[in-house]
């Protein structure tokens, strides 16, 4: 078990710029998450990373020894694939056996360790089987248990769950998550699903457009957002977003005015139109009381419409032209039509920069 | 269950046309097959349609009076040959056909078909000319290229469409694994592609086997079986004629009866 070092990572395709100067570290025993929109690079990434692609620029570690050229067979790495890869030409024991036979590991051995894996994944009545009568969760584990026996340095999932339902995904996901605590393998695990991603990881890499647009822990990119994509990206419903115009401390959309407190002066100076952003669980109807620790910032707006979603309810609330939505619990009722007040917690406000994207508060 | 009137017909023009489409292959076959085993005293008696005696004595004749087992085993040697050769050549090319990307790809695959629009006739002068030059004339080793010649194109195009079947996944699971790329392809993508190559194989050898322009002009003493049958049994009786007929066809028939499962793969038809 490793740690692995990005350093500068650029690989284009022709024109165009797959990954664009990534650099990233990842602990011994880490589960980092690389997460965002497809074409965002995070595959490519991920076969820099295995080998099976190699870098145009910069440079790969696994603790201190260079890895960017190796061929894959040299680095210690396993893989699931999205497609899980299991050979179809081989049964389920000799799809987990393989990569050990290659090893010359001797074949008793052998028989002990994909009786192991087999036991971990509880696929331990289907080793007889070939490829083509497994379901799609069995063939997952089988790929799964494939890349567990030869107790790699390194393991890559490239979106391992995707082409399961999402009850068997949801059941996965923790199980894979279990099991990479007990074996401590570093992880790097590529997904588009941000439930999945926050879920899992120690830290997630969301990315966009080739680049790492934030690092971070699930609470720290949920709360402190880097910037608008990222702020953008994480959470659903999506967090809310408005222009306003900067004077002093008020904030002026156009439809209605924010006044912020007197501290707020020296961070909002220099900038004339920047981006705010306040996530629907954030907003609080006024007649409902607002909660303890809020900082309040009273709005008045219209019930547009109405998501009932069962524990909660979502109200897009129009204020002019500005539409925010706003979650409260699914107890409340509110009509349609109806004007509502509603109070914004300043303690969980966003401000960015509109120029350059990024977080000023 | 209860048909409609026109269902009826339909079923029935149908198996009508699939009778005639058979009785078309078959009795041209049927009657080599007799007329080969025929005694030529009954074959030649103008009173019986259908020869009903029979015996080997044809094709022993044809085999070992008139030596055509050597010609049959030329026609081996330069099938087995052909098949190895378009095969060294083609795999690598077909391989990368479907695997990489590169400039010119398009063209290239053009070019390829391109080379089938040249009659055979119109190669076989020139071949003479160069394999007189390079020593190559009378060999088996010249039919075997030239008739290369002929079939690669084939095994490019077929094992570049084989070869994208297969997903890139596989191989480079097994790179993952511990494999280098060249093993990964022994190991992994030529047993998934096997059946399919063992039919293009087949195809090269019934092309190579029934191949009889190219091999006359090329060959004078090491003839392979078409081009031996061609010149010897032209002028012998009928029921040796036959009997060249029924050896020329049975190796065909035999291969096509184990492959044709892999020859609907290789042409892509789904057939249920």
């Amino acid at each position: 078990m490793v740690s692995v070092r990005l350093e500068n990572l650029v690989k284009r395709f022709g024109k165009v710029t797959a990954v664009d100067h990534i650099s990233l570290a990842i602990k011994n025993g880490e589960f980092v998450v690389l997460l965002g929109p497809s074409g965002c690079g995070k595959t490519t990434t991920l076969r820099l990373i295995s080998g099976l692609e190699l870098p145009d620029e910069g440079r790969i570690y696994f603790d201190d020894s260079d890895v960017t050229y190796l061929p894959p067979k040299e680095r210690n790495i396993s893989m699931v694939f999205q497609s899980y890869a299991v050979w179809p030409h081989m049964t389920v024991y000799d799809n987990i056996a393989f990569p050990m036979r290659i090893k010359k590991v001797p074949e008793d051995e052998i028989k002990r360790k994909v009786k192991w894996a087999a036991e971990l994944l509880r696929i331990g009545e289907l080793l007889d089987r070939y490829p083509h009568q497994l379901s799609g969760g069995q063939k997952q584990r089988v790929a799964v248990a494939r890349a567990i026996v030869v107790e790699p340095a390194v393991l890559l999932m490239d979106e391992p769950l995707s082409n399961l339902d999402a009850l068997l995904r949801m059941l996965m996901r923790s199980e894979i998550k279990k099991l990479q605590r007990r074996l401590k393998v570093t992880t790097i695990y590529v997904t588009h699903d941000q439930v999945e991603a926050m879920v899992m990881a120690d830290r997630v890499a969301v990315m966009n457009k080739g680049r790492i647009m934030q690092i971070g822990t699930t609470e720290e990119i949920y709360n402190k957002p880097a910037n608008l994509f990222v702020a953008g990206f994480i959470g659903s419903p999506r967090m809310n977003f408005f222009e306003a115009s900067v004077s002093d401390t008020i904030l002026d959309t156009g439809y209605f005015k924010m006044k912020l407190p007197e501290e707020m002066k020296q961070v909002l100076e220099g900038y004339e139109t920047v981006i705010v952003g306040i996530r629907p669980e954030d907003i609080h109807p006024v007649e409902r009381g607002i909660p303890p620790g809020v900082k309040p910032i009273e709005l008045e707006g219209r019930v547009d419409f109405i998501e009932p979603l069962g524990s909660d309810t979502i109200i897009h609330l129009k204020i002019g032209e500005i539409l925010l939505l706003v979650k409260v619990p699914g107890s409340y009722i509110v009509e349609m039509g109806r004007k509502l007040k509603v109070a914004l917690d300043f303690n969980k406000l966003h401000i960015f920069d509109k120029k350059t994207e990024k977080a000023i508060l | 269950m209860k048909m409609y009137k026109g269902e009826a017909l339909k079923m029935i023009l149908t198996y009508a046309l699939a009778s005639i489409i058979v009785a078309w292959i078959l009795v041209p076959l049927g009657l080599i097959f007799i007329s080969a085993f025929a005694v030529p005293k009954e074959y030649y008696n103008i009173h019986k349609l259908i020869p009903l005696a029979f015996t080997t004595e044809n094709v022993y004749t044809l085999l070992f009076v008139l030596k055509a087992w050597k010609s049959t085993l030329n026609s081996l040697i330069v099938a087995g040959l052909t098949i190895a050769i378009s095969f060294a050549l083609g795999l690598p090319t077909g391989y990368s056909l479907a695997r990489f990307m590169f400039k010119g790809k398009d063209t290239f695959k053009l070019l390829i078909i391109g080379l089938r629009m040249f009659p055979v006739i119109v190669l076989a002068i020139p071949f003479t000319v160069i394999y007189l030059k390079i020593g190559l004339a009378d060999t088996l080793i010249g039919v075997a290229l030239a008739h290369t010649a002929m079939s690669l194109p084939f095994v490019v195009l077929i094992t570049s469409s084989l070869f994208s079947g297969i997903p890139v996944d596989y191989e480079e699971a097994g790179m993952v694994f511990g494999l280098s790329r060249f093993e990964a392809f022994f190991r992994i993508t030529l047993p998934l592609a096997l059946p399919g190559l063992a039919a293009a194989a087949i195809f090269v050898f019934i092309m190579s086997w029934n191949e009889v322009f190219i091999a006359s002009v090329l060959v004078l003493v090491n003839r392979t079986l078409p081009a031996d049958i061609l010149v010897s049994a032209l002028n012998a009786p009928d029921p040796l004629k036959f009997a060249a007929g029924f050896i020329m066809v049975l190796p065909a028939m035999i291969f096509v009866f184990f492959a044709r499962k892999y020859l609907i793969q290789v042409w892509g038809i789904t057939i249920r």
